[in-house]
């Protein structure tokens, strides 16, 4: 009966949570720590590779080796192997760029101090989608035309013209209206999910030892080793929702340039 | 305290959803994206690229030039070893053939030995025998003489006398040893 009682008294984290309060205002609209920590990331990226390839030396240094890696990473194994050799090369600072500038964010969740996933605010996703929207699609409209484009990407090849009326329209649906949504999507709930696991097990494990006592001293400890081992699995989460988005942005890249479908 | 919490966090979240549009947050991540994607494009990448080329390049060039130097060192090695083979071959044909010359050589010498050994004992037996002719001739002149003068001797003295007659031989014989001397 008691227990019921404190459970209610629990103040559980929610959505409420990720509506940071602003260290100051510019005209009116609050600058929040999500903000701030976007710039950050920014910064930190292109120092990085700055730094990294300021010499571009053929034997490279311990630093310039890091940033070749990332670097080769992103451009081989996302660029060249989806987009295929022949047009890849230009879209590489592009997913460089969303791939470094979104790990750096979603990092930020796991850094000790900052300790809040950029993304988990979805309008800050929202943007990254609306760009891969709008660049896949202009690129598959300036190679094909409009209306071929539209073609390439709603009118599935090799099936019977009598399944034409309900293809097309799932086509057109999928490939054209669904996809920046999924992808803004995907991004910020893994972020938003990822974190508020994290503040749930961190403040109900204080919650249990502070206030329920009993075996509220064996469970809440427990909770905070449940809270770190979540941390390790968040920091994959957070690497992979970067791969993945990067990946996407190939795949939609490399079929919007395909000459078939 | 606990309930202007719960108070203020069901005031929130009425007032708030998560995926609800934030124009600044939205522009700001738009701005952000583009500047970074603009500097990436501009300065880091390439010289990313410029790089990877160079040392493509570079290593490329290195093997085109370690296998030629390879070629090198391989069809050196093989004229090495074919110089090798033939001044082995030369050194066995040479060697071959003095071994020839020398027996060839010993042969001669001996046949040439043999020649003058019997040259040699030729011109000695020749010898021989021109001196015993010799002899032969001059003791026959010289018997004959000797005879000659011994009969006349014998002769002048009385033949009968034994006595006589021995002693004209003795006489003789003395005067014969005493010319010899």
């Amino acid at each position: 009966m008691s227990s019921v009682i404190r459970a209610e008294s629990f103040h559980a984290p929610g959505p409420a949570d990720f509506d940071l309060p602003g260290f100051f205002s510019i005209g009116g609209t609050e600058i929040t720590k999500p903000m701030i920590q976007l710039v950050l990331a920014a910064i930190i990226v292109f120092a990085f590779f700055a730094l990294a390839i300021r010499r571009g030396t053929l034997v490279p240094g311990k630093l310039q080796f890091a940033g070749e890696s990332a670097y080769g990473m992103v451009r081989n194994s996302i660029g060249r192997d989806i987009i295929g050799s022949h047009d890849f090369a230009r879209f590489v600072p592009y997913l460089v760029t969303v791939f470094f500038f979104i790990f750096v964010n979603n990092i930020f969740g796991s850094v000790p101090l900052i300790a809040f996933p950029s993304f988990s605010r979805a309008s800050m996703a929202y943007a990254l989608a609306a760009v891969s929207w709008v660049l896949y699609n202009a690129v598959g409209i300036k190679k094909h035309g409009f209306l071929g484009y539209l073609k390439l990407q709603c009118v599935p090849a090799g099936v019977p013209v009598a399944m034409y009326p309900l293809l097309i329209p799932l086509e057109f649906f999928s490939n054209l209206l669904i996809r920046p949504v999924t992808l803004a999507l995907r991004l910020f709930c893994n972020m938003f999910a990822g974190h508020l696991l994290l503040m749930l097990f961190a403040t109900g494990g204080l919650y249990l030892i502070e206030h329920v006592g009993g075996i509220g001293y064996a469970a809440g400890p427990l909770a905070w080793v449940l809270a770190i081992l979540v941390s390790f699995l968040e920091i994959l989460v957070q690497f992979l929702q970067a791969y993945v988005f990067t990946l996407l942005n190939a795949m939609y890249l490399q079929g919007a340039l395909a000459d078939e479908h | 305290m606990q309930t202007v919490l719960i108070l203020n966090a069901v005031a929130s979240e009425e007032k708030k959803n998560p995926l609800a549009f934030v124009p600044v947050e939205f522009i700001l991540s738009l701005v952000t994206f583009g500047i970074l994607l603009f500097l990436i494009t501009k300065f880091v990448a390439p010289k990313f690229e410029q790089t990877f080329s160079e040392r493509a390049t570079a290593i490329e060039g290195g093997l085109a030039a370690a296998e030629s130097k390879q070629a090198e060192a391989d069809a050196k090695l093989a004229e090495l070893e074919q110089q090798l083979a033939e001044a082995r071959h030369e050194a066995a044909r040479i060697r071959e053939e003095a071994r020839a010359q020398g027996a060839q050589i010993v042969s001669e010498m001996r046949t040439q030995a043999q020649a003058e050994a019997d040259r040699i004992v030729e011109h000695g037996k020749t010898q021989i025998e021109a001196e015993r002719q010799q002899a032969v001739t001059a003791l026959r002149a010289e018997v004959g003489s000797l005879a000659t003068g011994l009969a006349g001797r014998i002769v002048g003295e009385s033949l009968e006398d034994d006595a006589r007659q021995s002693r004209v031989v003795e006489r003789f014989l003395a005067d014969l040893e005493a010319g010899v001397n």
